[in-house]
Formats: C-alpha cells, structure tokens, sequence
C-alpha cells in the first residue's frame, strides 16, 4: 500500500502540505517520506505510540529542532505554497506565523500582562491602549480573562497549571499565527482544566488552523476533525476522525484505537 | 541468621549515627571558632574602631580606614568581575554546546576556581604593581576580581543550565531572536541563582588576605586614593595579631569579628534569597 492512497483525505484547503519528508536526529531515522495535508482552520490530531514520531513531525512545522545540531530533515513542508524547510526561510518570521504550546506549561519569569506582551512586541509596535487591548483579546479568546483580570502585574508562574497552560496559549494566539501547533497540551492537566482547554480548541478553529499531539484518543476524537495515526515513524493512516475511529482501513490503527495494541 | 529487614536497620542506625558523629565533629570546630572571636573580638568592638583610624602602638585607634579600604576594594572588585563572569557564564551555557572553545574555557575556570589565591596576588603583584613601581588600591582590586569571576561564571553557568529548556523553545516558538530569549527569558529566570552567586563571591574576597598583601599592601592613614597603597581588614588583622603589643592585637580581633559577622550575613543572606526563588516555583 503507497503512502497516498492512505493519506488522502477530501482536503479542499489545505494549509500545510508535506511531502517525502524525512527526519533524523543524528543518523536515526525517525520520519520516514511523511505524506500529509493539514487543512485550514480545521483540527488536525497527531495519534500515536511514544516514540512513533508525532511530536517531531510536530516540530518540523516551526523547525523548532533546528535549536540543536545534530536534527535535520528533507523534503518539503508547503505552507501556504511556500517551502518551510528551504534555507531561505527566515525562522523568526516562520515562528511568528506558526504558534505553538508546549505539553508543560511554559510561563516565562515575567507578569501575565508582559507574558502576553512579550511576543507582540517582537513583531509590532503597538501604543499601550492597543497593547491593552491585544491583550485582553488573547486572554479572552484563552478563557483567562475573568480570572487573570485584577492580577495582570502579578507573575504568570504563580498561576495554577490549568492557568497557566490557557496563558501559554493566548500567548501564542496574541500574535496572531496562521497555525497553531499544540504538543499534548492537555497530558499535565486535571480533567476540569482539560476539558476548558478542549472548549478553547473548538473555539479556537474559527480563527487558527491547529495541529495537536496527544496520547489520549477519546481527545483525539472530540477535538479533532482530521487524525493520522503514525507508528515508528511511518504515517499508517490519516483521515476523517469519524472514519479513523469508526471505520479504520487498516489493521494496525483498529488494533491501536481499541486498545488491542502492545 | 537476622531477617533481611532487621539487618537493614542495624545498618541504617550505624550510618546515621556516622553521619551524625561528621556533623558534630564538624559544627565543633565551627562553634568554637565563633565563640572565640566573640569572646576576644566582642569586647574589642567599640565604636572607637568605626571612628578612628589605625593607630601607632600603645595609642588607641580604630579601623576605619582599614575597613574603608576593604569595602572599595572589595566593591571595585566585584564590579570588575560580575559583568566579566556572567557574560562568560551565559556563553557558556547558552552557546557552550557546540565548538571547542567552550569546554576549553569551562576547564581553565574551573583551574582558575581553585587556584591558590597568593599565586593570583603574585600574578598581579608582576602584571601591575611591578610596572607602576607602587602598591595599589587598584591592584588590590584587580586581584580580587580575578577571585571572583570564575565563582561568577561557575554559578552563572549552573544557574542557566537549571532553567528548563522548554522555556527557551516557548520563547523561540514565538519568533524571538536568540538574544531576547536569554536577556528577557533565561537570564531573568536563572536570576536569583546569579544573585546568590556573586553574593558568595563577595563573602569570598571581603576575607581574603594573601591576594592583597602583594598588591594593596597597607596603609596607616586614611587614603581615599585608590592609586595608593590602601588599608584593608585583612591585611591590618595579619599585621595587628602577629604584633607583640596588646591593643594592636585587639583590634585585630574586632577586624576578625567584623569580617566573619559580614561573611555569615551575606552568606545567610545568599541562602535566604535562593530559598524563596526555590519556593516561588
């Protein structure tokens, strides 16, 4: 069976398209001639076993493994047509465009209103009554606004980790990326936080295309609209998230989604 | 044949007994140490010795220009040294991962940690003091900074390496160039630690005697002048105590005092700072 006839969804916007990629980290081979499409303002659900390779295939779509030497990767990731992985892109402006929330909370030393601040600042110049108001926009569209509202001068990492994890993401969200890539945001969380995390992400996709890592599948199948399953570095199968769950095509992702796996 | 479980036991009770034998053995010295400064440097601690300068012998006197002297040097020092150490730290641990450089300055410092600190005074007694033909305040200065900047680059180095990496890769998730992670992120994160660290280093050089004997030497009177030879507390507690006359000798305790007293401060200080750092995570 080729990569395609798998990886095909009915995608009619795609806003990432990858093709043949392959990733190392030194000379293992941990993707192997990736084939996929991410639709636009849709959710995409990375699912998996640890070590198949979604979290890294996550990271080649802001090249946040170009921080260490000896990871790299071939092929092509089309974002909007453009090659992300060509020399010439610049990463700073590659990253403005493509957010992304880590699977631990993140909260930089720093108050909740500077937090948010932070990343607006590298990109635009913004009077204090509009950086005021980008703020209160990202930790409104984050679902903090009503409790971070009296103490932004107060640091972010006293928040709780339910907090502090809605904080990274109108962080990532008050730049106002393209995509927003989320590393499973939720695997650190309690189930209340998780669930006001789930609501974001559904609310979220009206604005942002988002990509998500996660190990829990019940979350895959709620939140996402489009999942690929992947196992040692292979992409086995990718499409609707009602047919993957439903009506597997293959062997290996029924066998994985109902828990008859390892 | 004792049970597995009770041989356990017997064996933790012996450790811990051990282990508590090194403690003692160790808090014993250190509690006599402070209660013979305090039995002859308390009574010596007048606030004469805050208000005059180093006497002649069989006059009274205080310490002023000796601690005066101290305070710049000391101040000057650190000065020189903090900026040098924790630029140097920071290349460390934010650019150190690659190249050879790194951990070819990672093993000099760490010589340079332990070197003997006369071998540092005489080093710059034949850099400096012997091409300006006079001791120095400056000098004095200069011998101290070389004592602090491997303390600083070492806790600076430590410190960065403590912060977590997802923190640097959430800030260059957003498109920050790498200078803004490390001075708005990283550094600022690991700043308690680098504070705690110069704060030892300071407690390091306020007592050291060896660097500044070849450098600033001494001073009788009071000199505000860092370009001539300068008073400091060590210096004056070496001569005063190794002298045969009484009042010399107790003012040499008060210096002792005082030193230990401002060395345990900062070092509690140092200690209650990184504590609260550590309990705001």
């Amino acid at each position: 069976m080729t990569a395609e006839n798998i990886a095909n969804p009915k995608i009619t916007v795609p806003k990432i398209i990858v093709r043949d990629l392959n990733f190392y980290y030194g000379d293992y081979r941990a993707l192997k001639d990736i084939n996929l499409s991410i639709a636009e303002k849709m959710v995409t659900a990375f699912i998996g076993p640890s070590g198949c390779g979604k979290s890294t295939l996550l990271r080649t779509f802001n090249r946040m493994y170009q921080l260490y030497p000896k990871q790299k990767a071939t092929g092509e990731i089309l974002l909007d047509g453009a090659n992300i992985l060509d020399k010439k892109q610049d990463l700073n402006m590659l990253r403005a465009r493509i957010g992304m929330v880590f699977q631990k909370p993140t909260p930089f030393p720093m108050s909740i209103y500077d937090n948010i601040a932070f990343g607006v600042k590298l990109y635009e110049s913004l009077s204090k009554n509009d950086m005021d108001e980008r703020v209160e926009w990202a930790l409104r569209k984050a679902a903090l606004w009503t409790e971070a509202k009296d103490k932004l001068k107060q640091s972010g990492t006293g928040l709780s980790g339910g907090q502090q994890q809605r904080l990274c993401i109108a962080r990532a969200i008050a730049v106002k990326p393209q995509v927003l890539l989320l590393d499973e945001p939720t695997s650190a969380l309690d189930p209340i936080s998780t669930a006001h995390i789930e609501k974001l992400i559904d609310e979220l996709k009206e604005d942002f295309t988002i990509v998500i890592v996660t190990h829990n599948m019940q979350q895959a199948a709620r939140v996402s609209d489009y999942t690929a399953y992947m196992y040692l570095g292979d992409l086995i199968e990718f499409g609707d998230t009602s047919t993957v769950f439903t009506n597997p095509k293959r062997k290996e992702t029924e066998d994985y989604i109902t828990g008859r796996f390892g | 044949m004792l049970s597995l479980y009770t041989r356990r036991r017997i064996i933790n009770a012996v450790g811990l007994a051990i282990s508590m034998l090194a403690m003692a053995f160790g808090l014993f010295w250190l509690c006599w140490i402070l209660w013979t400064l305090l039995e002859h440097g308390l009574p010596a601690l007048t606030p004469l010795v805050f208000a005059q300068m180093t006497p002649p012998p069989g006059s009274g006197g205080g310490l002023l220009n000796a601690i005066a002297g101290s305070l710049a040097m000391t101040l000057v020092g650190t000065l020189i040294g903090t900026p040098i150490g924790i630029l140097a730290g920071t290349y460390l641990a934010e650019f150190g991962q690659r190249g050879w450089l790194a951990p070819i300055t990672r093993f000099i410092n760490d010589v340079l940690l332990s070197a003997p600190s006369i071998v540092i005074g005489l080093f710059v007694y034949e850099i400096y003091v012997v091409h300006v033909k006079h001791f120095s305040g400056w000098a004095g200065a200069l011998a101290l900074s070389i004592i602090v900047i491997p303390i600083v680059i070492r806790t600076t180095e430590n410190m960065l390496r403590l912060v977590p990496t997802t923190l640097r890769e959430a800030a260059a998730a957003l498109g920050a160039p790498q200078w803004k992670i490390i001075n708005f992120v990283t550094l600022r994160a690991a700043r308690a630690g680098i504070i705690t660290g110069v704060m030892l280093a300071i407690a390091r050089i306020s007592g050291e005697t060896a660097p500044l004997l070849f450098t600033a030497l001494n001073n009788q009177f009071w000199s505000s002048n860092m370009d001539q030879p300068m008073a400091n507390l060590p210096v004056v507690i070496f001569q005063f105590a190794m002298s045969p006359y009484e009042d010399w000798q107790k003012l040499a305790w008060a210096g002792a005092l005082l030193i230990t007293l401002s060395v345990l401060t900062l070092n509690i200080l140092a200690r209650v700072l990184f504590q609260q750092k550590a309990a705001s995570h």
